[in-house]
């Protein structure tokens, strides 16, 4: 079983975490056409590379961030939601 | 009549005789004894038949990996009789036979094989109708071509799941991997080692070797306590990050190991010539594992195909075991002879050098090996010993990423692991004698223990001794068949040429299209001998063909042990004990255990019947603490609550209690509950019992984005509900000790407080279910079955009833109330409800806004309507069953149940829009195909203008 590092409990087994997909751009829901709007509901994106995708340590209920090459299903880091947005 | 003198038989206790019965006739054995070695030793060899042709066979490689060695027992089916132990009464019969093992009337199929070829089941059986193959074909070939068979009604056995941490797992306890556990843990590693085999030692407990090695290698194992030994343990996986499931029985060990050495021996091959499958013919391991594991004489008169030193060593042990070796057959070329050839001479054994074994015949019906034909002329024997070559067992080493290749130069199959915390050890690794796999054990270790920063002794590097090329066996195939390259499914060597020829090039489609590797062995005899002919067929190298992926498991494993424990998980309320002393009946409810009703089981209706009266006509007392509780603090509390749900909070008085719908991004109603608001930076938020989980996540999920000032705390488990509801509630709580007014002016319908009640901490908010005057009462858990018992006390005088499920299923419906996930499903919108009331229309965002916007453009479909049956109606519709409007499906109901305050059945169902006006008549299709008429009603059956509530 894969091991991933949660930020928060340290490595832990994979089947105590949840996907909760990769990290997407929110369109303003008020500015958005109907059309697109749907596309970003129901069409996700599944390109070969270097995702950075949420995570869910499910015992303590703390999300973080992953980037995993989807490829290789290497997770190349995790990191605290705060660093995101600092960078941003 | 085969049993040997000690010190032969290592495994078995000569003092114990067992008794068992294998086809209905008796045996008898040691304890220690595997059925295989048991029959063999009373001359017993044919174990099946096979698959396809169902011929006899028998013993190959007593590993336990053999296809034709898989037996069934009372209990359980396809158990390994080279490995599986006797025991005393044990009843074991043949598989895969008609009839019986001695007289299999399918034994005729032997004949008609040339008009079985492979792809015979594709290409003929494919008609004459669409479904003929489903219908017909397929379960006539089942049931010709099956395994074992299952005993559904067999007991339950024990099963359970370890966990097991260590530096470094070693698998394989043979040379090379004893020398790498003994390494690894004299430099302080903590150690895991284990075998599939009762006893460490591999090739040392059965080969041709000196006892001496190991018996040094296990006293240096004796004194290292950070080393554990697994014995009668198979690693049936390699999984991500080291992770691999030991199985020791009926226990799972579920283990984490920073570092592996894989030191899994190598796996002897087959040789392919006419009629290689017949009993008497088996692998040179085989004979010495019968012989120094369990005392058995393989034979009286053998003889023995050795290609390599192995097969020299096999030929002296048969002596030693007192067979008669008619002659050593060594299809190399006469340039040099070792020392064990001059050994074999001296005792007169005669060996043919340059030749090989053509073709082999058997006795009546194949029963057993009769002769060989060797160089043109037919030698009688009824054993012949097989050691041509090995395979290295790649299957867990691909597993790990390992890439199987083959040098041209030495002819050897090889495997290359990527750098990482995998390494291999031993004849998994090429090795080929004892010295050099203890060697390369120990390279391994010193590989191991470097990345765990440990300071390892530094291994001289390996010195290459001159690689002699092993002997190939040409595979040519026989004009008249029955040289099997896979025992399994009967494969013969022109059935894969022939898949060559169909254009089966690639080893992955050979296997698909043939079968090849996919029998109980997993291609271990055959993956080796495929890829030879299929190279050799479509002209291209043999690592360039390479053999098919291995996936796990490695062998097969009971889904027992997979299943683990039986114990079911099941949640109880705190007031789990107070209920039980009530008798109330109780009904699971997810992990949730819930008073369905109180009272004799016999008398359920009759009981529900008055549970609800009591609630109308005077009090009842329902546990609610299944109800997900949520507490949210912080100063943008209000702020997140009205971007989660659809009505307003950030404006939400203090001291008030609101009604509250959550949405999913698609606009679809998800869940419901009430938000109390304690302080101005405080809310405490009920959720529905199924879906608190899934809130909970949720919440956390939005904030992780929004990064709004709020702290999330969910006090499901910790706080427990009671509701004290019926027109006489506020007498009974005013008769209790408190510091809260529950006047009707004090605490008016929708608001909470906080005090104390019987002297228990109390969270009271004046909602309600039921439609009556309401109070739930949330306290700590642990303090709920106080608060239970004063509140069951002060209602003895107005007749206070704790009420169940059922009951409290019927109030809500008699309300028209619904329940999230009964009455919603994946694509109900607040409209579809008639929930427009809760739906803000100021704020600028919530979860869903847009879409439900979007949606509603498109335009509504459907409406939950109430639906009410005349009173006496005979055919009352179920939950599900199907809305028609002019025949056509436009909804569907999804509650309905007997209101006994109304006297009629009611109904909570989807209507076509058009229909959702009060005393239009709909068609609902009954369980039983009638239709049915049901006017559309409010959906408050019961007090349609809400005043009980809120007196």
């Amino acid at each position: 079983m894969k091991l991933l590092t949660c930020p928060m409990n340290g490595p832990r087994n994979i089947d105590e975490f949840q996907s909760f997909g990769p990290v997407r751009a929110r369109p303003d829901p008020n500015a958005t056409a109907d059309r697109d709007w749907s596309r970003h509901l129901f069409r996700a994106e599944n390109r070969k590379g270097v995702v950075v995708e949420w995570w869910r340590h499910v015992p303590s209920n703390y999300f973080f961030l992953a980037e995993r090459d989807l490829v290789s299903n290497e997770i190349i880091r995790t990191f605290d939601a705060s660093e995101l947005r600092d960078r941003a | 009549m085969n049993r040997l003198p000690a010190p032969f038989g290592s495994r078995i206790d000569r003092s114990r005789r067992i008794r068992f019965t294998f086809e209905g006739k008796p045996f008898e054995g040691y304890e220690g004894d595997s059925i295989a070695s048991a029959l063999a030793a009373s001359g017993q060899w044919a174990l099946s038949r096979s698959f396809k042709y169902h011929r006899p066979r028998g013993i190959l490689s007593m590993t336990g990996a053999d296809a034709n060695a898989l037996l069934q027992l009372p209990s359980e089916p396809n158990v390994a009789a080279e490995r599986t132990p006797i025991s005393e009464g044990l009843r074991v019969s043949a598989q895969n036979v008609n009839g019986s093992l001695e007289r299999d009337r399918d034994a005729i199929m032997d004949r008609f094989g040339r008009f079985l070829p492979v792809g015979f089941y594709y290409r003929t059986f494919m008609g004459p109708r669409r479904d003929s193959w489903l219908k017909f074909w397929e379960p006539m070939i089942r049931r010709k071509a099956g395994l074992g068979v299952v005993d559904t009604k067999a007991p339950h056995r024990h099963f359970d799941k370890t966990h097991l941490h260590c530096d470094v797992l070693v698998v394989g306890a043979g040379p090379a991997g004893l020398s790498a556990a003994i390494a690894a843990a004299e430099a302080g590693a903590d150690v895991v080692l284990c075998d599939e085999n009762p006893e460490i030692g591999g090739a040392l407990s059965y080969g041709r070797y000196d006892p001496a090695i190991l018996s040094g290698l296990w006293s240096r194992l004796e004194t290292l306590p950070n080393l554990k030994v697994l014995t009668g343990t198979v690693c049936n996986g390699w999984y991500e990050d080291n992770w691999l499931p030991l199985i020791q029985g009926d226990r799972l060990h579920r283990t984490r190991a920073r570092e592996v050495i894989l030191a899994t021996g190598a796996i002897e091959q087959p040789a392919v010539f006419r009629n290689n499958d017949l009993p008497g013919i088996m692998l040179g391991g085989a004979a010495q594992r019968l012989i120094r594991h369990y005392g058995v004489r393989p034979g009286q008169s053998a003889v023995v195909l050795a290609a390599n030193d192995e097969g020299y060593r096999t030929a002296l042990d048969l002596l030693d075991a007192g067979v008669s070796v008619v002659e050593l057959v060594d299809p190399r070329s006469a340039d040099e002879a070792g020392p064990l050839e001059a050994e074999l001479r001296g005792k007169g054994v005669a060996i043919r050098k340059g030749a090989t074994i053509e073709a082999a015949e058997g006795t009546a019906g194949n029963r057993h090996l009769a002769r060989v034909r060797v160089g043109g002329s037919w030698i009688g024997c009824e054993l012949l010993t097989v050691s041509i070559g090995q395979a290295p067992a790649w299957q867990l080493p691909c597993q790990a990423g390992g890439k199987v290749g083959y040098d041209a130069a030495t002819q050897m199959m090889t495997i290359t692991l990527p750098q990482g915390p995998v390494h291999l050890a031993g004849s998994v690794a090429g090795t080929d004698e004892i010295e050099d796999a203890v060697a390369s054990g120990r390279r391994a270790a010193a590989a191991a223990l470097s990345q765990l920063g440990h300071a390892a002794a530094v291994e001289p590097p390996a010195t290459p001794k001159s690689a002699r090329p092993r002997y190939v066996q040409p595979i040519v195939a026989d004009r008249k068949g029955r040289d099997f390259v896979d025992f399994d499914e009967d494969l013969q060597v022109k059935d894969l040429q022939n898949a060559t020829k169909d254009g089966y090039r690639e080893i992955e489609l050979v296997k698909r299209f043939t079968t090849v590797g996919m029998g109980p062995s997993q291609g271990r005899h055959s993956a080796l001998a495929t890829a030879r002919i299929v190279a050799e067929a479509t002209g291209r190298t043999i690592g360039e063909i390479g053999i098919t992926t291995a996936r796990p498991p490695v062998g097969p494993e009971t889904l027992g042990v997979l299943a683990g424990h039986h114990e079911v998980l099941e949640r109880r309320t705190a007031l789990h004990a107070r209920h039980i002393a009530l008798n109330a009946a109780m009904w699971p409810v997810g992990a949730w255990w819930r008073p369905y009703h109180y009272g004799s089981a016999t008398k359920a209706e009759e009981a529900v019947h008055e549970e609800i009266l009591a609630v109308r006509e005077g009090v009842g007392l329902l546990d609610v603490s299944t109800l997900g509780k949520l507490e949210i603090r912080g100063p943008d509390a209000g702020e997140f609550l009205d971007r989660l749900y659809t009505m307003a909070h950030a404006n939400q008085p203090v001291g008030r209690v609101r009604y509250c719908l959550m949405l999913n991004e698609m606009g679809s109603v998800i869940d419901d509950g009430v938000a109390y608001r304690m302080a101005q930076d405080q809310f405490y938020v009920t959720a529905t019992t199924g879906a608190v989980a899934r809130v909970y996540a949720d919440m956390l999920f939005w904030n992780a984005e929004w990064r709004l000032k709020v702290d999330v705390l969910n006090l499901t488990g910790a706080f427990s509900g009671l509701n004290v509801t019926g027109p006489k509630a506020r007498m009974v709580l005013e008769a209790l000790d408190s510091d809260i007014d529950f006047s009707r002016d004090a605490f008016p319908y929708l608001s909470g407080r906080e005090g104390t009640l019987a002297g228990v901490p109390v969270r009271v908010m004046r909602i309600g279910f039921t439609g009556e005057l309401s109070y739930e009462l949330h306290c700590p858990s642990s303090l709920a079955p106080a608060l239970w018992d004063a509140v069951m006390a002060a209602g003895k005088p107005h007749g206070l009833r704790p009420y169940g499920l059922e009951a409290s299923r019927i109030l809500r419906l008699e309300k028209g109330h619904i329940l999230i996930g009964q009455d919603t499903d994946a694509i109900t919108t607040p409209d579809e409800l008639g929930f427009g009331w809760a739906v803000s229309k100021k704020k600028l965002f919530f979860v869903g806004k847009r879409s439900i916007e979007m949606r509603a453009r498109l335009g509504q479909t459907r409406k939950l309507v109430g639906l009410q049956f005349p009173a006496g109606a005979r055919n009352i519709p179920g939950e599900s069953c199907l809305v028609l409007r002019g025949g056509m499906p436009v909804g569907q109901i999804t509650s309905v149940g007997y209101s006994p305050s109304l006297g009629t059945h009611i109904a909570l169902a989807y209507v076509h829009v058009d229909d959702q006006a009060e005393g239009s008549s709909v068609t609902v299709k009954c369980r039983n195909g009638e239709l049915v008429e049901a006017p559309v009603v409010a959906h408050a059956f019961f007090d349609p203008t809400n005043a009980r509530q809120e007196i």
